[in-house]
């Protein structure tokens, strides 16, 4: 591949990007200044392909050519789109928080204060000039790389959650990313803070307005949980087929901390997800689970490096994938084990389910590991469905479609378990059963 | 004697000194001038008294190497090589074409028996065969070796016993000469000359190695066997090995290798290619054991090895066995591509690191064909300061339906200073496709420890008993000459690495 050919347009054209956007991106001065770091990194790297190792499987320069345009501010025809599709949510009695097309819409969200919970908008954050930290908010140590600078350097909204000292607010917090722009990239970036021995459930949906076609969405979202603290993040992606999404969680866990998140993509052309954990404080736990339903011609990535820096951590993977037609699955799943991390217990397993001969799935397990005393292990199977199961559910009378469905269902099946609650487990399963039904 | 007490034994008679084989021969020398250039290649060409299209295929290699860059994704830390410090070609003086083993330098000879090859092979390797039921009354096994003293292959044994079989078993310089033909027909097929920064850099100046053509329907009668040493000071050895197993052949080939102790560090970069045609077998044993390097990390082997073999035939099998316990950097992935239908690929391996080794080391099975198998067994133990990485690749194309892999990768870590790594690519293009991928990574469990100590064994017969339970899949696949050097080797490396 000839880069040096394919370098020059593309940065080009990004390079227009932001300089057309820069007036309309908020926050003056420091924010500015760190806007304009990030984005000459991103420049200087250009949009990862497939030489760069970690994007070895997802290479943007082919499957996302270009970064889109900004989207413009919603008006009131794009919010009464986006209200359609709030109304159809499947997640109900949640806190909700919505984005449309990478800006707050008060008018569409939940604002009726609850107790232990502070949200405000990444926006009115960073031109708050009484705040001395402000440029903070764009800025990350614990994670670097192309997509990453971009989302810093062209974030226009998002939302900064605090979650106070030993709260367990009664609703999960749903934060909801609307695109109803065609051919338009929108960059989120929210900052979510549970303090110590708290409780929340993060949720986060990606969804578009009828007819949005080719959008990109790019997002980030930078966690941290407190000692003691109980977090749940499920993200649902659900993006229009044509779409990109591009999206990266830092999360940073305590002493004492459970956090237990799940991943579930079934729309968009092209996603990739890339979560970075980094384990701070002993005796905590973390389970990362992920399902990629895949058909037509999608490419889903997700891309897990978990960090067990201190000892006595214990971390759990399960990643399914269905992959049909001529979809395109991968995951790469990293534990790093650091020297002092002893007594670390990580597990990962990763499954891809190939059901036709188009489909590709691509899994990297990696282990990194510089203490001694410690138990990783990793899988990874890829394969169709098995015969002789199929033949089992025939013979009692079960059509075709319907065995596999069954089989398919209890393969996603146990990497859902992880969902404590039960309706957002229903959501994930209902989700599952409507893309069996698509397939027909 | 039960398993246990041989290990006991063997840890008590480990000697002080680590590497055995760390001695100098002081024996005269013909080397080319220091540095690597179009004359260099030239030179070498020259000396091998190669055809002319010999000579253009290492030039072509050579520009091309000239515009490539050491690659630099392996786990691999070491100072930059200066590739014009080194010497390509150094060979033992040599007056005349030697008519019989005899006549090889006594220096030789005795570098050879210095390396511990048990007696009887000592004998063998000296041409003296014992008649049938002489003595303790057991058939002696025979085993054909090929003797490279750095540059230059220096005795082969058995070639007319081989010969009357038809098999083929030379050192390439003069299977050039005398089958060009053959050589010209598969030479760089398998690894061409444009694979990578080191094939490359081998296909511009290797000097000698072994050739081995195994003709239709034939079971090679013996093991043939490669010893590689390097001797010289600055001195590269580069050495290029040409398998080809004929329809429906079999052949199963050793390869050992040892260098003399110094300071410096010394570049081994081979290429081995390995053809199986249809029906064919082929079945490639290493123990590699090059000098690692002293306590502190300093001097030891560079090996920087491409192996690779082709199933190209259907029925085809193709099976590496590896044991690397010395260098002080190994970079080496043996693989193989399974382009016939229902070819097989095997790859069993045992990484050893210790002191400051680092092993970058695993395979990769590209499945092509219909209904093709294999499988991967790699064990690796990390004691010391030592890195040890396993880096393996399975993938099925889009025909290669039916394709099935099986891989399990286990890492035991001895000591809280080094670190043992993971890295495998999964890829499946075909539903059909079943791989299983399963990896664990864990220390010697205390409860094991504390059992065997708690009956009487010291920690480290304790360590050794386990480490050798552990590696027992791989050993096990070993030709028998090579399984008790390799148990004797594991025990060798991991001394000084409890307490």
């Amino acid at each position: 591949m000839n880069l040096a050919l394919v370098k020059p347009t593309m940065d080009g054209a990004a390079s227009d990007v932001f300089t057309v956007a820069r007036d309309r991106l908020p926050g003056k001065g420091p924010v500015a200044e760190v806007r304009q770091a990030a984005f000459d990194d991103f420049i200087q790297k250009g949009l990862p392909h497939r030489r760069i190792e970690e994007w070895k499987y997802t290479d943007l320069r082919v499957l996302l050519r270009e970064v889109a345009p900004l989207a413009a501010a919603p008006d009131q025809a794009a919010l009464d789109r986006a209200k359609e599709v709030v109304t159809s949510l499947d997640v109900n009695g949640a806190h909700r928080l919505v984005l449309v097309d990478g800006t707050f819409a008060p008018q569409l969200s939940d604002t009726t204060s609850e107790s232990g919970v502070t949200v405000q908008t990444l926006r009115a954050m960073l031109e708050n000039a009484d705040i001395a930290a402000r440029a903070d908010l764009l800025r990350t140590s614990v994670a670097s790389d192309a997509m990453i600078s971009l989302n810093a350097a062209m974030a226009t909204d998002g939302v900064v959650i605090d979650v106070a000292e030993n709260a367990a607010p009664g609703k999960p917090i749903h934060i909801v990313h609307i695109a109803t722009q065609s051919k338009a990239a929108a960059f989120t970036r929210s900052l979510v803070k549970v303090a110590n021995g708290a409780r929340a459930t993060l949720i986060e949906s990606f969804v578009a307005a009828d007819g949005t076609a080719g959008y990109q969405a790019h997002d980030s979202v930078v966690l941290w949980a407190g000692n003691g603290a109980d977090v749940q993040h499920i993200r649902l992606v659900e993006d229009a087929r044509d779409a990109a999404n591009i999206a990266t969680a830092i999360v940073t866990l305590g002493e004492r901390t459970q956090y237990r998140a799940f991943n579930l993509t079934s729309g968009g052309a092209v996603c990739r997800y890339q979560a970075f954990l980094r384990f701070g404080g002993q005796n905590t736990h973390a389970d990362v689970n992920g399902v990629s339903l895949l058909n037509g011609r999608q490419h889903a990535d997700t891309t897990l490096v978990l960090d067990h820096a201190v000892p006595h951590c214990t971390s759990n993977e399960v990643f399914r994938a269905v992959v049909d037609d001529s979809a395109h699955s991968v995951f790469q799943g990293r534990i790093n084990v650091h020297p002092d991390a002893q007594k670390t217990d990580a597990r990962m397993m990763t499954r891809a389910l190939l059901l036709s001969d188009e489909a590709e799935a691509d899994n990297k397990p990696e282990l990194e590991i510089f203490a001694d005393d410690v138990q990783c292990g990793h899988g990874a199977t890829t394969g169709a469905l098995d015969d002789s199961l199929l033949f089992y559910l025939r013979a009692r009378g079960l059509p075709e479609k319907e065995a596999q469905a069954l089989l398919i269902q209890a393969f996603v099946g146990e990497a859902m378990e992880s969902i404590a609650d039960e309706a957002l487990r229903d959501v994930a399963i209902a989700t599952a059963e409507r893309w069996l039904a698509a397939r027909g | 004697m039960p398993a246990e007490l041989e290990t006991v034994e063997r840890v008590r008679r480990i000697d002080v000194d680590q590497y055995r084989y760390g001695f100098e021969t002081i024996i005269e020398s013909d080397k080319a001038p220091k540095g690597l250039s179009e004359d260099i290649v030239r030179f070498i060409s020259a000396k091998k008294d190669e055809p002319e299209w010999m000579l253009e295929w290492r030039l072509e290699a050579y520009r091309r190497w000239l515009t490539m860059q050491e690659p630099t994704w392996a786990r691999v830390d070491y100072p930059k090589i200066d590739y014009q410090d080194l010497y390509y070609y150094s060979a033992p003086k040599q007056k005349k074409a030697l008519a019989s083993l005899d006549e090889v330098d006594p220096e030789i000879l005795k570098t050879y028996e210095k390396l511990g090859i048990p007696l009887r092979e000592q004998e063998i390797l000296a041409g003296v065969v014992r008649p049938e039921g002489e003595a303790d009354g057991e058939a002696p096994r025979r085993v054909a070796v090929d003797a490279v003293f750095d540059s230059v292959s220096v005795a082969t044994t058995f070639q007319a016993e081989l010969k009357k079989a038809g098999v083929i078993f030379m050192p390439i310089s003069h299977a050039l000469r005398e089958h060009p033909d053959l050589v010209k027909k598969y030479l760089g097929t398998v690894v061409p000359t444009t694979d990578n920064f080191f094939a490359t850099l081998n296909s511009a100046v290797f000097s000698d190695g072994s050739f081995v053509y195994v003709p239709p329907g034939v079971r090679c009668p013996m093991e043939l066997s490669t010893y590689f040493r390097i001797n010289e000071r600055n001195t590269g050895q580069f050495e290029r090995t040409l398998i080809i197993a004929d329809k429906g052949s079999y052949v199963s080939y050793l390869e050992g290798c040892t260098a003399p102790q110094r300071d410096e560090n010394q570049l081994h970069a081979a290429v081995v290619e390995l053809i199986a045609l249809d029906d064919a077998e082929i079945k490639y044993s290493t123990v590699q054991n090059w000098y690692p390097g002293n306590s502190e990390g300093k001097g030891g082997v560079y090996n920087f090895v491409t192996k690779r073999g082709d199933c190209r035939g259907k029925n085809s099998k193709i099976s590496w066995t590896q044991v690397e316990t010395g260098s002080a950097i190994t970079w080496k992935y043996p693989s193989c591509i399974l382009r016939g239908d229902n070819s097989r690929g095997e790859f069993y391996s045992i990484a050893i690191s210790n002191g400051y080794q680092q092993v970058d080391s695993g395979t990769k099975m590209i499945h092509l064909g219909k209904n093709t198998t294999s499988r991967i067994i790699s064990k690796g133990i990390a004691a010391g300061k030592s890195q040890n990485t396993y880096r393996g690749l399975v993938s099925a194309h889009r025909k290669a339906t039916g394709s099935r892999n099986f891989t399990a990768c286990d890492s035991l870590l001895i000591g809280d200073k080094c670190g043992a790594h993971t890295v495998p690519y999964v890829e499946a293009k075909n539903s059909s496709a079943l791989f299983e991928h399963e990896a664990t990574t864990s220390k010697i469990s205390e409860d094991v420890l504390f059992y065997c100590v708690q009956r009487g064994l010291s920690q480290e017969e304790a360590v050794g008993l386990v480490v050798n339970g552990f590696v027992r899949d791989v050993l096990q696949q070993l030709p028998m000459e090579f399984a008790v050097e390799a148990q004797k080797l594991i025990s060798i490396s991991l001394e000084g690495s409890v307490g």
